[in-house]
């Protein structure tokens, strides 16, 4: 009865049989368990359980876990893969973009899915890139703040060329 | 080599979140994320009927299904007498329903399963045979002799009134009324809306049958008092119940309260013998869980000519549901609205409450407020507005007018509190500074001129929070007192234990502030644990802004015990006197030559290693903190709106707040809580609401029906501060989680009505949409 899928799940092939109408979140948190991504809401409105397919913010709690066969999902643990903090997480903390930081891992991945597309956005664009992610606690203002730092950081970090940090 | 961290923590200092380390890396810990070995899943089976009785209920088919383990029904909990449980209102609440249903939404059966799927495939295989009973969803009309009565399994109930209750002087009162010029009159409906947190309600529920602990991982905002309840209502021993709570995604009042899920799961692992989880989905906890207000209000007030206030006068009705569940201290029967007076000198007040049964969800819980204070906050600061109006005078100066002054604290108000102190005007003349008031009432002008739709919005809010003292307020019989445990050891770093439970509000940093002004340790250095009943001592838990005023305050105490045995310590450590030593900010010294110092690492070295003869060893304390009295933060929003005449559209141009929570401890996390707050305010102003048709099926079950304000409809905020601290709190400080939420209502939609009073219209209940707005301004003959 299972289904075979293989997905790349941060950079990692994995192979697994799933009921085809498993949801996609549930495939992360329950037999990845990568519990970072949260569920808030199960139709779409919340975005904690905000993942990236392909590059592009999908909500996995109304998806299934087939339809990221073949495909690279990308979800919050990524983030810090190296082990430093990206820019985004970074920039969460220093702006106090978080409270009970259920949103947050949501949060911070559709962040990354428009920095990748614009690095330098306006509040404004932020605040609709941002729409689909409820946070109850922050009033958002930190969070729009926090994606401004990052842009601003990761901007300044792709300016320095490479081995120029630990040369100077 | 390890760089010392500017910042020690102290209060004032906004240094950044400890907990957010987890967080922003995926690796918090809800109640979801647990999973244990065997583990069992629950489904809940709920009623498609507002008001229905039960004829029969057949399982064997969900019984049947590969994979169902069990499918518990209210007869089965019956046979345990489990299928009632007490509310926090000292009624009672169906657990899993028995003879009726009582709203759409109330918990029937629930099935465990291996595995949440199959769970939720067995619920549709319960065969219920409901007959339907006419449901009411309107307490006045549930108040009419011929209602059909919803709590006839209660003796000696014979309709659906649930109370009487009043406040104030009602002679006094009538008097002011007879004596006033004018009696400006408000009507408003509070209507009820849900805290929503963005984590849902939820259990691991973990009996081992061998020995019979129960761990109990609970979205819980009150772990401790939890516990005893649980004791209570199961019939547990409370020595084997240990319930963590561990991250929480929000709390807002949600998980304050018992609910039926949290008993079933339960009851099941107590009986299956196997680990069972339910989390609720969204749909769940919108329809059954703790909703709050849904309070209809008429407000009077007695004025001279010149606007001095003489008397208030405020009859309410609230809704309660098909079970009196408020959360709230027990001899309140409307939880502290009679702090209705707010900010303002009025002699004469009286309150007269009554609550009613309907077939809608129980609840009425204190969302992001300190029970019902909300409520009373928006009438009369709603009432202000309608005073300026008729009287034609300006909103802010008529508040002015009236303040309690700076030099009348301690206030006794007119119906029993005693504040501790303010300075209403001073919050006020900030706010009207940073809007730029003149300018705006200027522009506004110019444009009524044009025809054109502005509103400046003011409400000067006064909260009562912290609760106790425990002598007059309790949950469930339990004293609202709070505690801290403080425990240094001998390399001078600590752990702090507490008996309230955050929910985001960053406790793991502020608590260690604290720790860190009183004794020196640096925050970095104090780990704060809370959320686990075996290993945090016995407190109230974290709601009604009472942390920081109660939890804040047990924790500056017994860091001050720990400093008093501290400075014995270094005065042997000095060959000092006692009564020479002094300390600063982690060091002791010896009066008049701060060279001859001790640090507090000294000093927690020593108490293990290097004591005074006759000294017991260690650093370690407790404090169990009754408050003398509530804080009273307050302060002035002001919002700037525009207004389509076309489509009613309201944009919230501007939003300043000034707060005054006395003492901030952490300011970035203080504004941190403003800011939540106010979306809140905003949300439950302009979008948030649940309701219900008439035969009682609820509008507002998901989140296309219930609106909760994004990142795009939200304002920007504009915040600054005044500082009265709290006479009575060790560190001044006064809670500042609510404040917001519990302001800014009235300021939103006060700013509505500035635009359009002139046309004549005097109220429009929130949520204000734009379809309300756009529907009064065509009766008015003023839409586009």
């Amino acid at each position: 009865m299972g289904w075979p899928i293989s997905v790349t799940v941060n950079g990692e092939k994995v192979s697994a049989e799933v009921e085809p109408r498993l949801l996609l979140v549930h495939f992360i948190r329950e037999k990845l368990r990568l519990t970072g991504t949260h569920i808030g809401c199960d139709t779409t409105h919340c975005g904690a359980c905000t993942v990236l397919l392909d590059g592009v913010p999908v909500k996995s709690c109304t998806m299934l876990a087939v339809q990221a066969d073949e495909r690279q999902l990308t979800t919050v643990e990524a983030l810090h893969a190296g082990g430093a903090l990206h820019p985004i997480q970074a920039a969460f903390k220093q702006e106090h973009g978080l409270q009970c930081g259920f949103c947050t891992p949501g949060m911070m991945m559709s962040s990354f899915a428009l920095l990748a597309d614009n690095p330098d956005p306006t509040e404004k664009e932020i605040r609709w890139a941002l729409s689909g992610n409820i946070c109850r606690c922050t009033g958002y203002m930190n969070i729009v703040k926090a994606v401004r730092a990052a842009a601003v950081q990761m901007k300044e970090a792709a300016a320095v060329p490479a081995g120029a940090a630990a040369g100077s | 080599m390890a760089i010392e961290t500017p910042m020690k923590g102290f209060i004032g200092e906004s240094i950044k979140r400890k907990e957010d380390d987890r967080f922003i890396r995926g690796k918090g810990n809800y109640v979801d994320d647990i999973t244990l070995p065997g583990m069992l899943h629950m489904a809940i089976l709920r009623s498609p009927f507002a008001h229905a009785r039960i004829r029969s209920i057949n399982t064997s088919a969900a019984q049947a299904l590969p994979g169902v383990v069990a499918v518990v029904t209210g007869e089965l909990l019956a046979q345990h007498k489990l299928a009632w449980m007490p509310t926090l209102s000292g009624d009672t609440q169906a657990v899993l329903a028995t003879d009726k249903v009582r709203f759409q939404g109330q918990e029937v059966a629930c099935v465990i399963a291996t595995d949440p799927y199959i769970a939720r495939d067995a619920l549709p295989l319960i065969e219920v045979d409901y007959e339907v009973l006419p449901a009411v969803v309107d307490p006045y009309k549930a108040l009419q002799p011929d209602a059909p009565l919803i709590r006839d399994e209660k003796e000696g109930q014979t309709s659906n009134h649930i109370y009487h209750w009043e406040a104030g002087d009602k002679a006094k009162t009538e008097e002011a009324f007879s004596k006033a010029d004018r009696v400006v009159t408000l009507e408003t409906f509070y209507p009820r809306c849900h805290p929503s947190p963005v984590e849902t309600c939820g259990i691991v529920a973990d009996i081992n049958p061998a020995t019979g602990n129960a761990i109990l991982y609970m979205t819980s905002q009150a772990p401790h008092a939890h516990r005893t309840l649980f004791a209570i209502v199961a019939g547990l021993p409370e020595e084997k119940i240990r319930i963590i709570s561990p991250d929480i995604g929000g709390g807002f009042g949600n998980k304050v309260p018992i609910y039926p899920g949290y008993v079933v799961a339960t009851a099941a692992s107590l009986l299956i013998g196997k680990p069972v989880k339910w989390v609720e989905d969204r749909s769940d906890n919108l329809i059954s869980t703790g909703f709050a207000r849904d309070f209809h209000m008429k407000g009077e007030m007695a004025l001279r000519n010149d606007g001095r206030m003489l008397g208030l006068r405020v009859k309410l009705l609230s809704d309660n549901g098909a079970f009196f569940a408020d959360a709230q201290p027990s001899k309140f029967r409307a939880g502290l609205f009679h702090i209705v007076t707010g900010s303002y000198d009025v002699p004469a007040a009286h309150v007269e409450a009554d609550g009613a049964y309907t077939n809608k969800a129980p609840g009425g819980v204190a969302f992001r407020c300190s029970f019902r204070v909300t409520e009373a906050s928006y009438l009369i600061e709603r009432l202000v507005e309608s005073a300026a109006i008729e009287l034609n005078q300006d909103p802010a100066e008529l508040r002015a007018k009236n303040f309690i002054r700076p030099e009348q604290f301690p206030y006794k108000s007119a119906t029993g509190f005693e504040y501790d102190s303010g300075q209403y005007e001073k919050a006020l003349r900030l706010a009207l500074e940073k809007a730029g008031y003149e300018e705006l009432r200027k522009e506004q002008a110019e444009k009524r001129k044009k025809g054109e739709l502005m509103g400046i919005g003011i409400a000067s809010f006064t909260e009562v929070v912290g609760a106790g003292p425990g002598k007059h307020y309790d949950i469930a019989g339990l004293r609202m007192f709070d505690s801290a445990e403080l425990r240094v050891h001998p390399t001078g770093k600590a752990i702090l234990k507490l008996g309230v439970r955050s929910q985001g509000q960053g406790h793991e940093t502020t608590f260690a502030q604290i720790v860190a002004e009183e004794l020196g340790i640096p925050a970095a250095d104090v780990e704060v644990q809370e959320g686990d009943t075996d290993n945090t001592p016995y407190g109230l838990g974290t709601y009604a802004s009472r942390s920081t005023p109660v939890g804040g305050a047990a924790t500056a105490m017994v860091s001050r015990k720990l400093r008093d045995k501290a400075k014995k310590i270094a005065a042997h450590l000095l060959e000092a006197s006692e009564a020479d030593i002094e300390f600063d900010h982690g060091k002791f010294f010896v009066r008049g030559s701060p060279s001859k110092s001790k640090t507090i690492q000294d000093v927690a070295f020593a108490a293990y290693t290097n004591l005074p003869d006759g000294m017991e060893a260690g650093l370690e304390g407790v404090t169990y903190y009754d408050p003398p009295n509530f804080t009273f933060p307050f302060g002035t929003y002001l919002v700037v709106v525009d207004i389509d005449r076309g489509t009613g559209q309201v944009k919230v141009r501007r939003m300043v707040a000034v707060d005054d929570c006395g003492i901030r401890i952490n300011p970035m996390i203080v504004e941190g809580q403003i800011h939540g707050g106010l979306a809140e305010g905003f949300g439950i102003a302009f979008m948030e609401l649940i309701t219900f048709d008439e035969e009682g099926n609820c509008i507002g079950s998901n989140f296309t029906d219930y609106l909760l304000p994004t990142s795009w409809e939200t304002p920007k905020f504009e915040t600054y501060e005044t500082v009265t601290p709290s006479p009575h709190h060790p560190i001044g400080a006064k809670g500042i989680g609510e404040s917001a939420t519990v302001g800014s209502p009235a300021a939103f939609v006060n700013a509505v009505i500035d635009a359009v009073g002139h046309l004549g219209i005097k109220n429009i209940d929130m949520p204000v949409t734009s379809d309300k707005i756009w529907t009064a301004l065509k009766a008015a003959g003023a839409a586009e």
